[in-house]
């Protein structure tokens, strides 16, 4: 064979494969409003920027006539890339070869990507478009599920892991995004479930949708499996680049420093907070109003919506938001919250981002529900995560810091390097009016008018107790400052941490209350 | 934003904050004291026998019935002394999660 010959047996070899599952598939998939996997990959890279891995890898399969298939690439694609000129590994589920179904070197295919992205330190994006086991295949199908959430959780904390889930990813397939740190769904594509529809009625007699049992909204609201959600493909590409802009490439580099700019004038940090604290706000005004060009990434934006958690930038540098949020459940912490915080912390911990903390809350939530769901050990996550994490912790009191809910929002006592409360704060032990009741029991029950004593007593408390000062003489606070005063001082917090190192006792790892 | 817009109060230490309820904490179940004198089903099956008829005297621990679910025969136990009130189910019923079974006075 000649060597024109040689390279024209090579395209048409590449060209067969490039093109998936064939014509009829690839309509299929984009009459479901979904991109193929080829197009995926390239809508989310740099231009011109991916280098494939393992396009000749074929099915090893020999049962069940599986022989004579040809089964391109063996259902995915894999290699590496640049986002934005972020190194990458990635890879990306065919759906228009066998359902994107997973077999054991389709399985291969993607651990070896992910031992290449652990070695070279860079993030890996896995798309998930996949029928599920390739049933063929039996238990080396498996073993495959099996060596890649092995690998997700050594690459975890090493590196950055993201999954985009695409289509369905149903079953034991679950399990590998669920490793992972940041989750993205895309409106009535994504579909997750353990157990789907089918199952679950002729078992249980139950009768639910795909939708309403593992949709993207539910994810996104519900469960909290999903991080982040989109409308549809391109938005969710769009938000996988945001977030790329605000995470380092690995555990041993510092995220990319960009030039620092001003908050956007329109949030006005002294007209966000009211003074009564009964009245609502939106903390994510108080976040625009102290971060770099009021640009805040809200990670799980629609799932515990009374924590926020999320991403911006002070003075250039990456910072990790923590934010009680008094406009939805008054911004307690429950069960979902503290899931949400903790994971969020040990995230930034892990990959040395500082965390900023915003506190203004009542307390926990209380009820039947939240008890017997366990709020004791998952409120405890968020003590641990606090506590855990050494990368710098500044908390900011903006005006209720009760009880075991202002242990819990990274105070001085869990190891906060900065603590300061604005004039409007009240760190107490309790709320006024809870307080008074307790104290001064006696005297309202034996007061001819015990409301009107009750209100007395109520303002007595609050005119002592309801404010900075308290905890500003005992140390717990480091510093009173102004609304105004707030930007400059995390600047200032920001820049001398740069050098913080904190040592602790040798330990192989802790043992969280997971 | 998914939370409803209307403005709730939510009491905490005695205070009512005027905030936004979420869909999940809007849709939570209320708590209802268990009544030992309710047999309740479970899991969702099929009954495959009844060991007590009404008016039947039974003591804690006696069989009650054998509830078929997830392929597992299951037998299902008084968890007190007591009478049979009502036998609401018959063999080869197809009982769902919380159905009540037998009520024992």
């Amino acid at each position: 064979m000649s060597v024109t010959n040689k390279h024209v047996d090579f395209f048409r070899r590449k060209d067969r494969l490039l093109n998936g599952g064939g014509n009829k598939a690839v309509e299929k998939q984009m009459a479901l409003g979904k991109l193929t996997a080829r197009d995926r990959i390239n809508a989310l890279l740099d231009v011109d920027s991916f280098y494939e891995f393992d396009l000749f890898v074929e099915h090893r399969c020999r049962d069940f006539d599986m022989d004579k298939r040809v089964l391109p690439g063996d259902g995915v694609i894999t290699g590496t890339g640049s986002i934005m000129g972020y190194p990458v590994c990635i890879y990306a589920q065919d759906f228009t070869v066998a359902g994107g179904s997973l077999g054991l070197m389709h399985a291969r295919k993607i651990t070896k990507i992910m031992d290449h992205a652990i070695k070279m330190g860079m993030p890996i994006i896995g798309i998930n478009d996949s029928g599920g086991a390739r049933i063929q295949e039996g238990v080396d199908s498996l073993a495959g599920y099996g060596e890649i959430f092995y690998r997700n959780t050594l690459a975890s904390g090493i590196v950055p892991q993201i999954s985009v889930i695409l289509g369905p990813c149903a079953g034991g397939a679950v399990y590998s995004p669920a490793l992972t740190d940041f989750v993205f769904v895309v409106d009535k594509i994504s579909k997750m479930f353990i157990t789907g529809p089918e199952v679950i009625k002729t078992v249980l007699g139950e009768e639910i949708s795909m939708e309403d049992l593992g949709g993207a909204r539910v994810h996104s609201e519900i469960s909290g499996n999903a991080h982040f959600y989109a409308r549809n493909e391109l938005e969710c590409f769009h938000k996988i680049k945001q977030l790329f802009t605000f995470i380092p490439w690995n555990n041993k580099r510092k995220a990319e420093r960009y030039p620092a700019k001003p908050p956007k004038a329109k949030f006005d940090i002294e007209r966000i907070v009211p003074m009564d604290s009964r009245k609502p706000y939106d903390v994510r005004n108080v976040i625009c109003a102290l971060c770099d060009n009021s640009e805040f990434l809200d990670v799980h934006a629609n799932w515990a919506a009374n924590l926020v958690v999320g991403f911006a930038r002070v003075d250039g540098e990456t910072v990790g938001i923590v934010a009680n949020q008094p406009m939805v459940l008054a911004g307690v912490l429950d069960v979902d919250s503290s899931d949400k915080g903790a994971r969020f912390i040990r995230f930034c911990d892990a990959f040395g981002i500082p965390l900023i903390t915003f506190v203004d809350l009542p307390g926990y939530l209380p009820g039947v529900d939240q008890e017997h769901a366990g709020v004791i050990r998952h409120g405890a996550k968020l003590l641990y995560a606090f506590s855990e994490a050494t990368v710098p912790k500044i908390t900011v009191i903006l005006r209720k810091a009760y009880g075991g809910g202002y242990i819990a929002m990274c105070s001085r006592h869990l190891g906060a390097d900065f603590v300061v409360a604005w004039p409007t704060a009240e760190i107490a032990v309790m709320g006024p009016e809870g307080a008074a009741n307790i104290i001064f029991k006696n005297e309202i029950a034996g007061a001819p008018d015990p409301a009107e004593m009750r209100r007395q007593k109520v303002a007595e408390y609050t005119e002592k107790f309801a404010n900075p000062y308290v905890a500003a003489a005992s140390g717990h606070i480091d510093a009173v400052i102004s609304p105004a005063a707030t930007r400059d001082f995390l600047i200032h917090a920001i820049q001398i941490s740069v050098n913080k190192s904190e040592s602790r006792p040798y330990k192989k790892h802790g043992i969280p209350p997971f | 934003m998914q939370t409803p817009e209307t403005v709730r109060e939510l009491v905490i230490g005695g205070v009512a904050y005027e905030t936004r309820f979420t869909r999940k904490f809007e849709e939570r179940a209320q708590y209802v004291a268990p009544d030992p004198h309710l047999i309740r089903c479970v899991i969702p099956g099929v009954i495959l026998s009844i060991a007590v008829r009404k008016g039947s005297r039974v003591r804690s621990g006696d069989p009650l019935l054998v509830l078929e679910a997830m392929k597992m025969q299951n037998e299902v136990r008084s968890p007190c002394d007591g009478t049979v009130r009502a036998l609401p189910v018959a063999p080869r019923d197809t009982v769902t999660k919380g159905q009540i079974l037998i009520e024992l006075d």
